[in-house]
């Protein structure tokens, strides 16, 4: 058995009286494959769910299953072998002194590949970036292409779940449409489970097939995206969403 | 076409110019646009020279950036004219700007009710009870529920809808002419977006203040304004009605809209904008209205 | 572009392999972003004309044999205190009729050395001793910034007294000791950027390959730190000059009759009322070396901030 499993996960920052709970008995499941959405907005805990995920939070409980395998609390290096994350800002998340080689050689490295060099050529290739990016510096490249480098990153050690935070969030539409076809487009030829979190419908609409609405760190509903592209939704707050991100409409007064 | 009376706006050959190591960087090439009792949005993409733009109108392009215009008309005064003490003067209380993340806007330091109070010192003379009486109007003006308890708060203890909307009722205070909006909304969540929207959308009708509104956001655009520029590297490429923008005929605005994800239209792949080299060389559309 | 192209000689050819967007080797690329920090640092006049003391200072302490006019050592007890631009000796004589120019030159290496060796121990330590702090947290990042503070408290002079007093006097021992009293300053700062650095995405990203806390903190934190650490060093150096000239005014670093700039303006002061060359001038000379690394402090804050460096 594949794919990732969630059940009763509860997340929460600081003890006692600072106690914040940003993940509230949230459970789902994702089949090998699949490409899940989890939408919401600022401070909905879609995000730290995936920080959850790849342990990057120190307080959850709960159960979290991934290809088989119950989760512990330290994370395994086999782990970070099958569960690789592509995270919101490309502005942020590549080392700024590190050019494109160093990230991609020392991810190849820390997983244990041999032939790192042709390795990196492929990666490169695999996510439209010709062999001239290699020796790069953040700085030298577009916001475009540096996600482009963030995605080859996490494609480095052949994972089967890609998390997505945000992916496209901080760029240009026109580049958010070039990444959102690249993702499309590994997943076919990798065959990989997506998990990816949105405050965008639409981007979600395009790129999965079932979507978690989530609103002060409770998941509020689970639907198909048919279901939400025919607006077919029990929950008022989705309702509320759909129609947000549709535009603005003309209204006589909102208190 | 509007008449003259009635353009509060107008700008010629707009140019700005950075001064780099590998020569002059031209970030508005030449626009020129006017505005009436509108909202005029601006789209493009982040680079196209949008928020220049809007800077550039109230010269607040910081150094070694240069501003050029033939001219740029406030009624029958040449703000290129003016010294940087009556510019002062035109900044707040006849143009005023909204900026994109309203925590860099207000001094984390000051409960918000004061610093209301001084942007309206600021421009008027008037008794410290009658300011705070208009400050607390203000606030309620912009659909805060509960503008005593805001009034005494710090900026780190409100949400980014709220910090927005008490930006919005700072600029409002000296009942500006015009508003200049460079993505208002762009830090909120959608929710949050619709109110504030609403709120400028009801001022400006009310108020009949001419509004700038900056936004790469091109849905957005064409739901909440009038007319529509799109700019493209330092250009306006094309210029239409707001609501006629999914008829726009220009290649860049055609790829823009195409390459958005739409939940009621699925497709299997988004359409990828080819940008054409020509596109950079075309002449500056006039934006007059 | 291979190497033998570069060969050629052609001026061009350089520097546009120098100023290329797509380099072709890691060698190449490490090179470009050099020549680009040095190109931000040409622009910036007064940077250079500290880098221009330094350096000759640098060349100065090397070719001091060749370049002094005189032994520094040797006695003329008939030509003492002689004014500025006596005959033979262009800055005048000291106490001992030595010539203090020869004296100010051959210092030049002396204060070379106390710089460079402190250069080298109290960045490091202090790099280490934060970044491990920061990067740590909980009872560690307390202890060690508790070690820290105790250290920070005592004002600098007064504890390098305390060590020289304990060790002995003598420049070996004057530089240990200033290198204990420098470092906190370093942790400090070092700690400070880990707990911004620590919590961002490019670390979190290499967690993700499962990389260790050594491997993220020398790998990924210090190259970070690196840069504020540096600009502290040459922001520092004015200090340490003058610590280690304190140490020698107060005879515990440099002994007689070593060329130091403190000894010289410790032994000048006697006569600073007549003769007020012999101390002035050795003060000019730390005064100079001072301006010169703050300057290029200064300047090298700029092409090093790494806040900065999107904009390049």
């Amino acid at each position: 058995m594949s794919g990732l499993g969630i059940s009763h996960l509860d997340v929460w920052f600081g003890s006692g009286h600072d106690r914040v709970d940003a993940v509230k008995d949230v459970s789902f499941r994702v089949d090998s494959g699949a490409s899940f959405g989890l939408v919401g907005e600022s401070g909905s805990g879609k995000s730290t769910i995936l920080r959850a995920l790849t342990g990057l939070v120190p307080n959850w409980s709960g159960e979290m299953i991934v290809a088989g395998e119950k989760l512990a609390r330290k994370r395994t290096a086999q782990f970070y072998k099958k569960v690789q994350m592509v995270f919101q800002d490309p502005y942020a998340s590549l080392h700024p002194r590190h050019t494109v080689d160093q990230v991609l050689s020392e991810t190849l490295y820390l997983h244990g590949f041999d032939a790192i060099d042709q390795r990196i050529v492929k990666l490169l290739d695999d996510v439209g970036l010709g062999p001239s990016f290699r020796f790069r510096y953040p700085h030298q490249l577009s916001g475009g292409q540096r996600q482009r480098v963030a995605i080859a990153r996490a494609l480095a050690p052949e994972p089967e779940i890609l998390l997505l935070d945000e992916p496209t969030s901080a760029l240009d539409v026109s580049v958010q449409a070039e990444i959102l076809n690249l993702l499309v487009d590994l997943r076919m030829a990798r065959k990989l489970t997506y998990v990816m979190v949105s405050h965008d419908l639409a981007v979600v609409g395009h790129m999965c097939e079932r979507i978690a609405v989530m609103q002060l760190g409770e998941i509020v509903e689970i639907m198909s995206v048919a279901d939400m592209r025919a607006m077919k939704t029990s929950h008022p707050y989705t309702k509320h969403l759909l129609e947000s991100s549709l535009g603005y409409k003309r209204v006589e007064n909102i208190a | 076409m509007l008449e003259q009376q009635d353009k509060l706006l107008d700008v010629q050959n707009l140019w700005v110019k950075f001064p780099t190591r590998n020569g002059v960087f031209d970030a508005v090439r030449g626009i020129s646009f006017s505005l009436g009792k509108e909202r005029l949005g601006i789209v493009g993409e982040s680079g196209s020279g949008k928020s220049m733009t809007g800077r550039a109108i109230l010269r607040l392009i910081r150094k070694p950036g240069i501003v050029t215009a033939d001219r740029i008309m406030l009624h029958d005064k040449d703000l290129m004219a003016m010294s940087e003490r009556e510019m002062r003067k035109v900044r707040g209380q006849r143009i005023s700007m909204i900026m994109q993340d309203p925590k860099f806007s207000l001094n984390p330091v000051m409960p918000v009710g004061e610093q209301i109070m001084e942007a309206y010192a600021a421009h008027a003379t008037a008794s410290k009870a009658d300011v705070k009486r208009k400050a607390l109007d203000m606030l309620e003006a912009v659909s805060i529920r509960d503008p005593e308890r805001v009034f005494r708060a710090y900026p780190h203890e409100m949400s980014g809808g709220m910090g927005q909307r008490i930006m919005i009722a700072m600029m409002l205070i000296p009942d500006p002419e015009i508003l200049i909006a460079d993505e208002p909304t762009s830090a909120l969540d959608v929710s949050v977006q619709t109110q504030v929207l609403s709120i400028m959308d009801r001022l400006v009708q009310e108020r009949g203040m001419g509004l700038i509104f900056i936004s790469h956001d091109l849905n957005l655009v064409s739901s909440f304004c009038d007319r529509v520029l799109i700019m493209y590297a330092g250009r306006i490429v094309e210029t239409c009605r707001a609501d006629k923008l999914h008829e726009a005929r220009h290649p860049y605005t055609r790829g823009l809209l195409n390459s958005l994800p739409r939940l009621t239209e699925p497709k299997e792949r988004l359409d990828v904008l080819k940008r054409d080299p020509a596109w950079r060389e075309a002449q500056s559309v006039s934006g007059a209205s | 572009m291979s190497n033998a192209e570069l060969g050629s000689g052609e001026k061009q050819n350089l520097r546009d392999w120098l100023r290329t967007e797509t380099p072709t080797s890691r060698r190449h690329a490490r090179i470009a972003s050099l020549y680009q920090g040095w190109l931000t640092l040409k622009a910036n006049k007064l940077a250079m004309i500290g880098l221009f003391i330094l350096v000759f200072l640098v060349l100065v302490a090397i070719f001091a044999p060749l370049l002094a006019p005189a032994d520094p050592f040797e006695q003329d007890l008939a030509n003492r205190l002689q004014p500025l631009w006596g005959e033979g000796h262009l800055l005048g004589t000291d106490s001992l009729g030595r010539d203090i120019l020869s004296r100010l030159i051959y210092g030049a290496r002396i204060t070379l050395y106390i710089v460079t060796l402190v250069a080298m121990i109290a960045p490091i330590v202090g790099l280490f001793v934060g970044t491990v702090a920061g990067y740590a947290g909980g009872w560690v990042d307390t202890i060690l910034m508790r070690v820290t503070d105790i250290f920070l408290a005592f004002p600098r002079l007064v504890l390098a007294l305390a060590f020289v007093a304990a060790l002995g006097a003598g420049i070996e021992n004057a530089v240990i000791a200033i290198s204990l009293t420098a470092w906190p300053p370093y942790a400090r700062i070092a700690r400070a950027e880990t707990l911004t650095i620590r919590g961002s995405d490019y670390i979190s990203a290499v967690k993700l390959q499962g990389a260790g806390p050594l491997r993220i903190i020398v790998k990924h934190i210090w190259p970070l730190c690196m840069s504020s650490i540096i600009v502290r060093v040459t922001l520092d150096m004015a200090g340490i000059i003058l610590a280690a000239a304190g140490l020698g005014f107060l005879g515990m670093g440099a002994q007689p009759p070593s060329p130091e700039w403190g000894a010289m303006i410790s032994e000048g002061r006697k006569f600073l009322l007549d003769y007020w060359w012999v101390a002035t001038v050795p003060g000019l000379a730390i005064f100079t070396v001072s301006l010169g690394f703050n300057l290029l402090g200064d300047g090298l804050r700029d092409v090093l901030d790494p806040k900065d460096a999107g904009d390049a």
